[in-house]
């Protein structure tokens, strides 16, 4: 498989006057070209930083350590200038919040044209005639009047199909998508969730979709990353991932969320116990506080993250159903 | 229609402001004690002073004298002084040095006050942050008639390279009239480039955390492109609400300043019409102050409006 | 759907709380007003819980709200326990407020960061002079063991210090100090990781078992509404659409509007198919509804009668309710 992103021993951390955070530990990762990847986790487990950081949109009181290839081009030893040009044409991200995530105070029109003109060097009539079609491509009704508003007059639907927009204007490779639909209604989720997939299709462009529900990695992956205090804690195809879980925290917490296929009226499993402090790392297993099955090697030696021969990793000395 | 309202709306309100104002300063200018009467001419006889007063409107109500004031005001008529003369030639005269001081003031300190806000905001908690902040908090500290005194003295008098005061219209030579505003307009900025700056650096560090500045950064836009276009806008509407407020305090800072700096303008006026208790002079000036301190807002405030669309709403 | 009728009231069952045409109206500007809720009647019976589910702004926070007559409603009537709460006011509204009790979403802002823990548990109990400061003491630690609270840590605490499941722990602890009737839950377990909502969704629950209490549970979440109620009702722009137990309306929605909502829930399993029944678009703006079902612009299968007149909510099986012309058929 032809290879686009490789993190390898990948970590960030942020100083704060508690002593260093320790956000994202150690991450081996690979992404094929095409591939739709969903990385999982809780608040705190790393994850937004993770895909932040591999971007290289960090503030500057953070440290990142090991390395980030793009395409075979080291991004970890490049220069900010030398990373800035591979945003927007290399990899672009969508966030969370559209509420939050467009300018307030520019029209929809320049904040889509800028990419176009900046980085591809389109002529303003060329920008505004690509900006249009970006905008019927991402079903917003009346592109032409469209252009012209402000964020503050479009739905939060309207304004995450417009930052989607953004995002695809200079046809990236990678595109990273950072809760793009938490802030959303369930129905205008779904439309923005078959937009995201079509896109995808359209462009070819590998897809690292990163989320806290379970439901939509479903959906929309070909392989899941299972986040848990900043480490990898299980990864697999997804198919394989739902049907043999290995790691003890992705069983749990597929067991402690209510879902639509059950009975109602049915007690929910828990998970006893919160997240760990990211600032005092446990000196075993990090899931080991609140685990069903942990013993006393769990609490005092770090499991490493085991591949099997079908490629699922996991971290952990008791995997379900036994090791391999 | 639609458009017009907000329009009407703010000009009416310009309108109560300014006969609030100059209301309060005609009650207050007749609380002062002795009689004018007195003053013009200590000699007159009982019946004498029964009848200047008449004549000055000194013998009616508040409201009567006020709307007397007001009406001659509304025909043209700036009133006069008693000691004898118009009040009109003199206010054309000391209006436009009161104003170049103030609107050049204004544009120093901005000039100033956005590259040094921007850049602190940037390089927040280098040292070059640190050291503009401790800078500018030291600096305006102290107050502006002293460090006009200082800078008069030190680089008017001590150095000699400008001239330590005085005052030249644009007519009699631009070089001049530039030359001898140098170090008025320095003293009267220290102020507000120390507070606009702060703001601004303030609001810029605010947006630099926002979501919007992320997705611009991801677009692969430069440092220089995303500061310019995309924090400074949202950030400077707090800026500019603070450069209209900080209107009133220019205003008192340049009547001051004009006296040290002998410029003939409406402080130096009104210094003296307050020592001779010309009540119609100061009632006029007051009015005019007034003017300028309403109009300016007004326009920072549509200026806002275009500047930031969120506030558009709010206002209707 | 979004229509108005009583037919789904119980009556004669004794219920709790039963809300009749309720309206709650906000100002948009000088001349035009938007309905939040526009014309709800619905009630509760002792120990159920109905959830009210519905997206952003249906209305369901604000009817919420407006069971504790906050503000007060426009119009209809809101009886608790067989006394009309719209028709008191001063004292007699203020006898009646510890009955029913909420917890919000965000439980952090909505807990008094300057107080320590227990005093914002003792601070109702204080208010309405239950007993001497020692055995308030002792009803405060109490309260928090009962909510998986160890007083000894937490007593003196201050809300920040906290994660967001413990502060919903302590607005719960809060909210049943006073030992209402009725508890009104608007979003709890929103704001909270997956992990910590199914430990506050079964404290609620044992709660309610426990204290015998009433529940409304507000939320947008199919999944978690479908784990925690008895009865649903789904809204949309102000109005009902379908009122079932949960079992029926998963399976069998009657209401084409909450089988889309229902369709759009992602299922955390690769093997079940993504269900293609969509809904295009996004809500129109209450400030100016549709004409008669207020549903009929996003509804694949509205018709000219659904414009000239508002559906009435029909029973289409056993405590099975809808208000559409043309209900889906299964």
């Amino acid at each position: 498989m032809n290879q686009l992103l490789k993190l390898s021993d990948f970590s960030v951390s942020f100083t704060t006057p508690r002593g260093d955070l320790h956000a994202v530990r150690g991450v081996d990762l690979s992404v094929a070209k095409g591939e739709s990847i969903g990385i999982v986790g809780e608040s705190g487990s790393g994850k937004t930083v993770l895909s932040r950081a591999t971007m290289g949109l960090m503030p500057s009181t953070a440290t990142c350590t090991g390395s980030v290839e793009f395409n075979g081009a080291p991004l970890s030893d490049l220069s900010h200038a030398e990373v800035r040009n591979y945003w927007g044409t290399g990899m672009a991200m969508i966030f969370q919040d559209p509420l939050t995530s467009l300018n307030p105070v520019r029209r929809i029109g320049s904040q889509l044209m800028e990419g176009l003109i900046v980085r591809l060097g389109m002529s303003k009539d060329q920008a505004r005639a690509r900006s249009v079609e970006l905008l019927e491509r991402v079903r917003i009704p009346d592109p032409y009047a469209a252009m012209k508003k402000y964020p503050g007059e479009l739905s939060g639907g309207m304004r995450q199909r417009i930052v989607i927009a953004i995002a695809i204007a200079c046809t990236p490779e990678l595109l990273f998508a950072d809760e793009p639909t938490t802030a959303l209604d369930v129905t205008v989720q779904a439309q923005v969730l078959e937009l995201l997939a079509e896109l995808r299709q359209e462009f070819n462009m590998t897809m690292i979709l990163v989320t806290h529900d379970l439901g939509v990695v479903a959906g929309q992956t070909d392989r899941v990353v299972v986040m848990y205090a900043g480490e990898i804690v299980e990864a697999a195809v997804t198919k394989d991932l739902f049907a043999n879980m290995k790691m003890p925290y992705t069983e749990a917490l597929m067991k402690s969320i209510p879902r639509l296929d059950q009975a109602s009226g049915q007690r929910l499993r828990v998970i006893t116990g919160r997240l760990p402090d990211p600032t005092t790392p446990e000196p075993g297993c990090s899931f080991a506080p609140r685990c069903e099955y942990a013993t006393d090697k769990c609490r005092a030696e770090k499991p490493p993250l085991v591949t099997m021969q079908n490629g699922h990793q996991y971290r952990c000395f008791f995997p379900i159903g036994g090791s391999l | 229609m639609k458009k017009l309202r907000p329009i009407l709306l703010r000009l009416s309100q310009v309108c109560l402001v300014l006969i609030g104002a100059t209301f309060l300063v005609s009650v207050l200018i007749r609380q002062l004690p002795g009689d004018v009467a007195v003053l013009i001419n200590p000699a007159a006889s009982l019946a004498e002073r029964a009848a200047l007063r008449q004549e000055l409107g000194l013998d009616r109500n508040y409201f009567s004298a006020y709307w007397m004031w007001l009406s001659q005001m509304l025909q043209g008529d700036f009133g006069f002084f008693i000691f004898g003369g118009k009040v009109l030639p003199v206010l054309k005269t000391a209006i436009p040095p009161t104003l170049q001081l103030i609107f050049y003031t204004q544009i120093v300190a901005l000039t100033i006050a956005i590259p040094l806000g921007i850049t602190s905001a940037y390089k927040q908690g280098t040292r070059f942050d640190r050291t503009i902040s401790t800078t500018l908090f030291s600096i305006s500290s102290i107050p502006n008639f002293g460090i006009g005194l200082i800078l008069s003295l030190l680089i008017g008098v001590k150095i000699g390279i400008l001239p330590p005061s005085g005052y030249r219209p644009i007519s009699e030579g631009l070089i001049q009239h530039f030359r001898l505003m140098v170090l008025p307009v320095m003293t009267l900025a220290i102020a507000p480039i120390s507070t606009y700056t702060r703001l601004l650096r303030a609001e810029m560090i605010a947006a630099l955390r926002e979501d919007y500045v992320l997705l611009a950064m991801s677009k692969g836009l430069s440092d220089r492109r995303i500061l310019l276009r995309h924090v400074l806008r949202p950030s400077c509407t707090t800026l500019m609400t603070s450069a209209a407020l900080s209107m009133g305090g220019l205003i008192g800072g340049a009547l001051v300043i004009e006296i040290i700096f002998v410029i003939p303008g409406m402080g130096t006026q009104l210094a003296k019409a307050i020592g001779t208790r010309e009540f119609m002079a100061i009632q006029t000036y007051v009015a005019f102050i007034a003017l300028f301190y309403v109009t300016f807002n007004s326009v920072v405030d549509i200026l806002i409006g275009v500047v930031d669309p969120r506030t558009r709403n709010r206002r209707a | 759907m979004a229509g108005s009728g009583k037919l789904h009231l119980r009556l004669d069952s004794d219920p709790l709380l039963v809300v009749q045409d309720l309206v709650v109206q906000y100002k948009v500007n000088r001349k035009s007003f938007v309905s939040a809720v526009a014309g709800i009647s619905f009630d509760v019976l002792r120990g159920e819980t109905l959830a009210i589910v519905g997206e952003s702004g249906c209305g369901k926070s604000t009817l919420g709200k407006a069971i504790m007559q906050l503000p007060r409603p426009q119009g209809g009537t809101v009886v608790l326990d067989g006394v009309d709460i719209t028709a008191l006011d001063g004292n007699d509204l203020r006898d009646v407020r510890p009955k029913v009790q909420m917890i919000f979403q965000d439980a952090i802002s909505s807990l008094d960061p300057r107080l320590q823990v227990k005093n914002i548990i003792d601070e109702p109990l204080k208010v309405w002079k239950k007993g001497t400061a020692a055995e308030r003491s002792i009803k405060v630690d109490n309260l928090l063991n009962s909510v998986g609270l160890d007083p000894v840590v937490v007593r003196d605490r201050r809300p920040y210090e906290f994660s967001g499941g413990q502060c919903q722990r302590i607005s719960i602890a809060r909210a049943i100090a006073l030992d209402p009737v009725l508890l009104v839950c608007d979003e709890p377990v929103s704001a909270l990781d997956v992990s910590i909502q199914a430990q506050i969704l079964n404290l609620l629950q044992d709660m309610k078992e426990k204290l015998g209490l009433t529940l409304i549970f507000i939320s947008h979440d199919l999944a978690v509404v479908k784990a925690v109620s008895t009865r649903v009702l789904v809204m949309y722009l102000g109005k009902i659409c379908e009122v079932a137990t949960p079992d029926d309306l998963y399976a069998h929605p009657a209401h084409h509007y909450s089988r889309a909502l229902i369709a759009a829930v992602p299922i955390p399993d690769p093997e079940v198919g993504v269900d293609k029944i969509r809904v295009t678009g996004e809500p129109p703006s209450p400030v100016n509804p549709p004409s008669g079902c207020r549903f009929r612009t996003r509804c694949e299968s509205a018709s000219q009668r659904c414009a000239a007149e508002e559906p009435q909510l029909q029973e289409v099986g056993l405590g099975h309710f809808v208000a559409c012309h043309h209900p889906v058929t299964n």
